[in-house]
């Protein structure tokens, strides 16, 4: 059937219920956070209705600072670790028989849906004095007793990669399931080994696919909202966190609404600026 | 060579803290020590008979039915509009779709806190499932889109030449051949929806526990095995939908593979 322009009215019908209800609840909501941000804090409600730039102007603190380049920093480290680690696993899952794949994506996707609450409490157990992997090393004698783990640095940052890498294959998957297996047979035959044709080769081709990748992790892993709290200490805490927490326990709207604009503001920025090079790379 | 220990470094870690979760879940006491000592089931009996934990698992239940049923009733008109029209700012509606997934979930969960509690519905019970339709539409959309560009025009256009207005063709050709798109798209969302823990918590999270809510109110006073045990169960519930959703559908080409041996 080819496609035509929409003639009658009752054409328009399937896409006015999908983007009234997109609409409504979706793009007003989001409207409606953006005139929140701008309101008064009001300690007894929760705002009054207003129109004032404090909210904002609390960004410029060194505290504030400080949180943001610590988000950035910790988005950037899960982006770059787990496309480090899904792009080899990818690559060598594309080449499996369909069948083998298959059992792989089941397990990727259990992973993928887990609640954040739950990879919290999964890695918190693991990384437990009583429970967690000190008690291995004990029992090999590498350790005299078992010691807990987090809360730490090391333990928000191994949870977001285990968090973002059944993502990171997923984004990676259809672009890699696409290569030509050719592509290394060239340099198998002059003699490379694999892990030389798959470094000189498979990446190379891929540096569009990898950037996007990063870029894309790196928004993934901005929005880790309950990890931080769970497994670090209150100055691991990210931006995603600290708006949590200003609207749910300190009741302040106004103020996690600005954070949350500005949140929308720093992701497009990056999704743009990404975007870009990735046109640039692509015209050369 | 190399690639399968990689392969299995990577399994390792995926499965190392559902491991230790699981085992943590057989303990015959209530303590938190691994390996288990003493074994027991115990603690996932009480998920069911617990009355806390019985009604956030059905909450749960109820809400993810909900969330799948309305995001699968906004996607396929959507995806089936792009499909049937050229109309170039109907892209503008399909990122409307999309944009919820790709902003980072604090910021969709905040958009809907303040939009309920503007409107004054603020902490009723089916906010939580029309924020949870919303959110998750972008799954559906995405395997419809996949299935409606695999569908043969051809078939569509021999069905119109004959009489068939749209309802006909839409009833008796492109149905059929999406269902199993279709049906994948709520699975997703059904499992996603049951593991959410933000937008109900934000929507919600005052009035009515689901699981995610319940385990991480009960993580804030100290441990609990039944939050091991109810973890055991979600990975169990996700392993056997998706397990069915590649036993009745083909996975890697919903997951974007190109047909087998097509490259």
């Amino acid at each position: 059937m080819r496609r035509e322009p929409p003639q009658r009215l009752r054409d328009y019908a399937p896409i006015a219920w999908s983007g009234t209800m997109l609409g409504v609840f979706f793009l007003i909501p989001f409207a409606t956070m953006i005139a929140v941000s701008f309101f008064h804090r009001d300690p007894g409600a929760f705002y009054t209705p207003g129109f004032e730039l404090a909210n904002y102007q609390r960004f410029l603190t060194a505290f504030f600072a400080g949180i943001l380049g610590f988000s950035l920093f910790l988005a950037i480290l899960v982006a770059v670790l787990a496309v480090a680690i899904a792009f080899p696993f990818v690559w060598s899952l594309v080449r499996l028989p369909r069948r083998a794949q298959v059992g792989w994506l089941i397990a990727i996707l259990s992973v993928l849906s887990l609640s954040e609450v739950i990879i919290g409490f999964a890695w918190s157990t693991l990384f437990s004095r009583t429970a967690g992997l000190t008690n291995l090393l004990v029992l090999i004698g590498l350790l005299d007793h078992p010691i807990a783990l987090t809360p730490g640095f090391g333990a928000v940052l191994a949870a977001m990669v285990y968090q973002a890498l059944p993502y990171t294959v997923l984004v990676l998957y259809p672009a890699l399931a696409r290569l030509d297996p050719a592509l290394t047979e060239a340099a198998r035959t002059m003699g490379a080994n694999p892990v030389q044709a798959f470094l000189t080769v498979v990446v190379p081709t891929c540096r569009n696919t990898i950037v996007a990748t990063l870029v894309i992790v790196f928004v993934f892993a901005l929005g880790s909202y309950l990890l931080p709290q769970i497994l670090g200490r209150p100055r691991q805490w990210t931006l995603s966190v600290i708006i949590t927490d200003q609207a749910i326990y300190q009741s302040n709207m106004p103020f996690a609404a600005a954070m949350a604009v500005f949140l929308v503001v720093v992701t497009l920025a990056m999704v743009g600026l990404a975007a870009r090079l990735g046109r640039r790379e692509g015209a050369q | 060579m190399i690639g399968r220990l990689w392969r299995l470094c990577v399994g390792v870690f995926l499965a190392l803290p559902l491991i230790v979760v699981a085992g943590v879940s057989i303990n015959q006491q209530q303590s938190l020590t691994f390996p288990p000592r003493g074994l027991s089931l115990h603690w996932y009996a009480q998920i069911f008979t617990d009355p806390g934990w019985r009604t956030a698992l059905l909450n749960s239940l109820w809400l993810a039915t909900a969330a799948a049923t309305l995001a699968v009733a906004i996607a396929l008109p959507l995806a089936w509009f792009l499909w049937r029209r050229v109309a170039p700012w109907a892209r503008l509606v399909e990122l409307l779709g999309v944009a919820p997934f790709i902003l980072p979930p604090v910021i969709t969960a905040l958009g809907f806190l303040s939009f309920w509690s503007i409107t004054g519905l603020y902490g009723q019970l089916w906010t939580a499932a029309i924020s949870h339709g919303i959110f998750f539409t972008t799954l559906p959309l995405v395997t419809l889109t996949l299935g409606f560009s695999a569908i043969d025009r051809s078939l569509a256009e021999a069905a119109a030449t004959m009489g068939a207005d749209d309802r006909q063709v839409f009833r008796t050709i492109v149905l059929p051949l999406i269902t199993p798109y279709l049906i994948s798209g709520f699975a997703f969302v059904f499992v996603l929806s049951l593991n959410e823990y933000i937008v109900s918590y934000m929507t919600v999270g005052f009035v009515m526990e689901t699981l995610p809510i319940k385990i991480f109110n009960a993580l804030r006073y100290g441990y609990t095995p039944t939050m091991a045990s109810v973890s055991v169960l979600f990975v169990a519930i996700a392993a056997i939908i998706f397990g069915l959703a590649a036993w009745f559908g083909n996975l890697p080409r919903l997951l974007g593979a190109p047909e087998e041996g097509k490259h």
